[in-house]
């Protein structure tokens, strides 16, 4: 393990990991879904102070009764090397696959984003939105509800620009991914 | 709430099911798992579970004092004779108070089943009497663990738990078991029926590294074994292959804590334990080895020191049945996750068919290096006429178990104390040697004993304490006494918390708060308050005779050792220094006191 800088340490553990390079990984975790499971996992990195950006967890297969959770993680290559670990070892965990890692991947989020305002504001809101392809789900005189998706990049693009238009409260999904091309995983 | 397909796999076969209640499962699961003897405490929600234990024989119940201690004697039990331990506690506080219990196992690797009551499952969430969420208190201190809602899911949960709990690195797993699931009535699904395949840890190495891995140590020039709890935890065989393996290559071999015995202390190749209390030649041996093995060790921080200058120039070997811990802190060479058995066992077969011969001239230099770091002497002490020195109670206690035919198991309790003990106490076979060695737990020497004695009725079984971490467990001198155990607590009485005074002397500018161990009891008055043996040794002139007796007794018996109160613990590297700046007794004054 490398260590930059290191001075005389005043706790008798050590410094921290310092200014080591830190990444973002998006994992994609096979779980079984049964009562529990969510606690495990969010358990696990609040116990072992690894950082989540965000998760996302769904069933996804009823017969086998498994849900497939999305993370992004972020940490240094090796903490998010032992996150992977960490996760495989949940009795309830199947398969972890470190999709930033493996290659090409699809990433995919969902926000409502609530805009209120009339006159000037409300139509460039609205032509704003449709360079974003986002879709209008909702709408009174005064307020609109758009739902945009794409990767987190874009959807905090599309939020960056409502805000100086009248955006009053927004809720997104976090990210869910997959790999491209014929592989099952 | 288990999944469509197992469910339906389960379904096909209760047509050979037998019916009965959630309470005789328990019993017929643990019977057919193969356990006799279980640790436990009763009260409300588990008192089914107690009505069926009452009703059998088959399963032994030992009655702790508290249910900490019956995790510890789980524990004790388990180590000692490689089963699973089991402990029964009931709802709320018997669950909490296991959890120091569980949190132990985890860290040590010790496969435990534990059962605890439940509020009815109606009850639970409504803050009923004695309901705790269990299943989240001990979610963090678990391998794993389950809340059992429908009978007809409890035998194969039991199984399974059975199999989660000692396959791939072993741990605790709890069952958390409801009141009305326990009377209830369902199917039973026995172990050949159990669907458990479900967790598979990879337990096979990978050839191609094991290949390598022999390659390396071959062609060492300055090689050393780091073995640990794993290789126990691997059976007896692992022990018996890595000896051959270790004499064959002729290489030094250093362990752990939890790794004592592994290697017979005897050899001429072991060079004692490593870490922040282990001796001299094994640390620089560590510092400056050109190939490190390490098998079922873990690279603990108690054992690495500083990380940036942990043995800076050495190929890293790491075989560990648990990917999560290679990597974790030292970055290696050359991973390979297996079981620490199945990796010793290949590498000395290939050893022995490709007839690999080690580079001898080379080896010779590095003997003569290590000779020259033995000549230090690192465990010498200044011996006193007048005053018994700690070290000097451990060699005569030494002397005397080597005259033992028994089989002799030593456990601990924490603090210099159990630093001393294995520096200076010989262990030449596996699971004779328990201890607290990851959470460092103090209290856990006494239920330990009492759990190995029960493993091993034959044995001698012997306590080395500290005269503060014997009463954090000391009720359960009145298990010992009930089921006629008759362990032998050696309490090198230094009147302190002498690892913490330790501390604050070389650490702490010489404050020393709260680490006097004010108001003690009289050892052996308690000793026969409890109906025990109680003996006591002021000089050191009274210490064979004290131990002889001690040998004799057919009842648990306290020996005070009243010891010289200001030893500290040598060698010692500092938290955060390297191996090579590990401090000796010698050089103990010139250590800088302001360093915090
Ligand atoms: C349950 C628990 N509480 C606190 C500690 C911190 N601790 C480590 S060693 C020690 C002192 C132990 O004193 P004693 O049992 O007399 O052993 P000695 O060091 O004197 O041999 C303490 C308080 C611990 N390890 N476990
Ligand atoms: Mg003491």
């Amino acid at each position: 393990m490398v260590v930059k800088g290191k001075k005389q340490s005043i706790s008798v553990y050590g410094d921290g990991p310092g200014d080591r390079a830190i990444e973002r990984h998006t994992l994609s975790v096979l779980v079984d879904n049964e009562p529990g499971v969510l606690a495990r996992v969010i358990g696990l990195f609040s116990g072992r102070g690894y950082n989540i950006e965000s998760l996302t967890v769904a069933e996804t297969n009823k017969e086998l009764n498994q849900s497939r959770m999305t993370i992004i993680a972020v940490g240094t290559p090796a903490v998010i090397d032992q996150i992977r670990h960490q996760l495989e070892r949940l009795v309830p965990v199947h398969r972890v696959n470190d999709l930033t890692e493996e290659g090409d991947h699809v990433e995919r989020e969902l926000a409502l984003v609530k805009v209120v305002g009339t006159d000037e504001k409300r139509i460039e809101a609205l032509r704003s939105a449709n360079i974003f392809r986002a879709r209008v789900v909702d709408s009174t005189q005064e307020s609109f509800v758009f739902e945009v998706t794409g990767s987190a990049d874009k959807v905090n693009a599309f939020i960056d620009l409502m805000i100086p238009l009248g955006m009053v409260n927004v809720s997104r999904t976090g990210s869910a991914a997959i790999s491209r091309g014929p592989d099952k995983m | 709430m288990i999944s469509a397909v197992k469910e339906k796999a389960l379904a096909a076969k209760t047509s050979k099911t037998k019916k009965m209640s959630g309470a005789e499962m328990v019993i017929e699961a643990l019977v057919e798992q193969g356990i006799d003897t279980i640790f436990g405490y009763p009260g409300g929600a588990v008192l089914p579970i107690y009505d069926a234990l009452f009703q059998q024989n088959k399963v032994k119940h030992i009655l702790c004092r508290h249910e900490q201690g019956a995790a510890h004697a789980a524990e004790g039990y388990a180590r000692s004779t490689g089963k699973t331990g089991v402990v029964l506690v009931t709802s709320g506080p018997g669950a909490t108070n296991a959890v120091t219990g569980l949190t132990d196992a985890l860290l040590d690797s010790i496969p435990l089943v534990c059962i605890t009551g439940q509020v009815p499952t109606f009850l639970i969430g409504n803050d009923a009497f004695q309901e705790a969420d269990t299943t989240g208190i001990t979610r963090p201190c678990t391998k794993h663990n389950y809340l059992v809602k429908d009978v007809n899911d409890l035998s194969n949960i039991l199984h399974e738990a059975f199999h989660i709990s000692g396959s791939g690195r072993p741990g605790p797993v709890v069952i958390d078991l409801p009141k009305d699931v326990q009377f209830a009535e369902g199917n039973y699904i026995n172990k050949a029926n159990a669907i458990t395949h479900m967790y598979q840890p990879q337990t096979e190495p990978d050839m191609m590294a094991i290949e390598e891995a022999v390659r390396l140590i071959a062609n060492a020039k300055k090689p050393i074994f780091y073995t640990g709890g794993g290789v126990i935890n691997a059976g007896p065989k692992a022990s018996k292959d890595l000896t051959e393996f270790v004499k064959k290559t002729g290489h030094p071999i250093t362990s752990t804590l939890m790794g004592l015995g592994a290697f017979p202390a005897h050899e001429e190749q072991w060079l004692g334990m490593l870490g922040m209390h282990g001796t001299y030649e094994a640390n620089w041996a560590m510092h400056d080895c050109d190939v490190m093995v390490c098998i079922g060790a873990r690279f603990d921080d108690r054992i690495t020191g500083d990380i940036a200058k942990f043995s800076p120039k050495s190929k890293k070997i790491h075989i560990d049945i648990d990917p999560s811990s290679i990597n974790k802190i030292v970055s290696v060479d050359l991973p390979i996750v297996a079981d620490a058995g199945s990796a010793i066992t290949a590498m000395l077969k290939i050893w022995k068919d490709k007839k690999y011969k080690v580079n001898q001239d080379a080896l010779n230099r590095w003997w003569s290096k290590i000779d020259e770091w033995r000549s230090v002497n690192c465990l010498s002490y200044k011996n006193s006429d007048t005053i018994i020195k700690p070290q000097f109670a451990l060699e005569r206690l030494r002397h005397h178990l080597s005259k033992q035919k028994k089989d002799v198991f030593i456990t601990t309790e924490v603090g210099q104390h159990q630093m001393w003990a294995a520096q200076f106490l010989p262990f030449d076979k596996p699971n004779h040697w328990m201890t607290s060695g990851g959470l460092g737990t103090m209290g856990y020497g006494l239920p330990a004993a009492i759990g190995t004695q029960l493993g091993n009725p034959d044995g001698l079984v012997i306590d080395v304490a500290g005269e503060a971490s014997i009463l954090m467990n000391i009720q359960e001198m009145s298990t010992a006494v009930q089921y006629n155990l008759p362990v032998k607590i050696f309490i090198l009485n230094n009147q302190w918390m002498g690892m913490v005074r330790q501390w604050q002397e070389l650490l702490h500018g010489e404050r020393y708060s709260q680490s006097y161990t004010e108001s003690l009891p009289d050892f052996v008055k308690l000793a026969e308050a409890y109906g025990g043996v109680g003996l006591r040794a002021d000089t050191p002139d009274e210490l064979d005779g004290v131990i002889e007796q001690m040998l004799k007794t057919d009842k648990v018996t306290i020996v005070d050792v009243r010891t010289c109160q200001s030893e500290n613990c040598f060698p010692m590297i500092p938290s955060g220094k390297a191996h090579n700046e590990m401090i000796l007794a010698a050089d103990a004054d010139k250590f800088d006191k302001k360093l915090v």
